[in-house]
């Protein structure tokens, strides 16, 4: 797996302690949610900012996608809460 | 169609980018302005301000989304949609949906459609300041059951 950046919004960018970051995956993490649990292991912020998995909505290449999505080919995955615009 | 969206800073005037969308045209028979404001009070608790923050590039890519969505449900003549970010103050102007059409049931009904997607799909969050400190707004289901009325975005994958 190639380089991938991940950027973070609103209290996930809060939690995780930084707005954006490149990293390279374990060829294992094959989905959002592989992802997301892979982060979670990476220490006590990124545990916090993804404990509760299942309200953290994803977007690959700024488009928004489900947890089951493949990242395989995505050049940015970005991590935000439920939005609150408008 | 006519379709401008804009993400800024600073105020708008609504008047003016209604105006600036039916300048000169003859074929509109129905303007619709809809302006979300900044309330003084979030959840019953008075508030200082409200900071938006938002994905810079995804956020113009799922506006327009969703303005093409709307297009393809009705006869649109040209829509205009200006979302700020940034520090907003109770009484201050949030965000802006401007449709036009040749009759009214189409204008109405793309503003409402473009303001509950707006909600619940563009990437802003919205923080509240208030005398107990900064919290994130957390989502309303309210909000997701009036974009959920809506039906699948045609032609689209859905992602949620």
């Amino acid at each position: 797996m190639s380089k991938l950046r991940l950027v973070y919004f609103a209290w996930v960018r809060e939690r995780v302690g930084k707005a954006e970051e490149e990293i390279v995956p374990p060829a294992s993490v094959t989905t959002v949610a592989d992802l997301m649990r892979w982060l979670g292991g990476r220490g006590e912020e990124y545990a916090h900012a993804f404990e509760n998995a299942k309200v953290i909505r994803a977007a690959i290449d700024k488009s928004h996608v489900r947890p089951d999505a493949a990242i395989a080919g995505a050049h940015e995955i970005a991590f935000f809460p439920p939005m609150t615009g408008g | 169609m006519p379709r401008k969206i804009r993400l800024q800073r600073e105020d708008f005037d609504a008047a003016a980018e209604a105006e600036a969308l039916r300048r000169g045209r003859t074929d509109i028979g129905a303007l619709v302005a809809f302006s979300g404001v900044c309330r003084g009070a979030e959840a019953g608790e008075p508030i200082t301000a409200l900071t938006l923050e938002y994905y810079p590039g995804m956020a113009e890519a799922e506006i327009a989304r969703h303005v093409e969505e709307a297009e393809k449900r009705w006869p649109l003549s040209g829509v205009t949609v200006v979302h700020r970010y940034g520090r907003i103050e109770p009484g201050e102007n949030i965000v802006l949906v401007v449709t036009a059409s040749s009759h009214r049931e189409a204008a109405f009904a793309a503003a409402e459609f473009l303001m509950d997607y707006l909600k619940t799909r563009a990437p802003f969050w919205k923080q509240v300041e208030s005398a107990a400190g900064s919290s994130w707004v957390e989502a309303k289901d309210t909000d997701d059951a009036a974009a959920a009325r809506w039906g699948k975005p045609s032609g689209r994958e859905a992602a949620e």
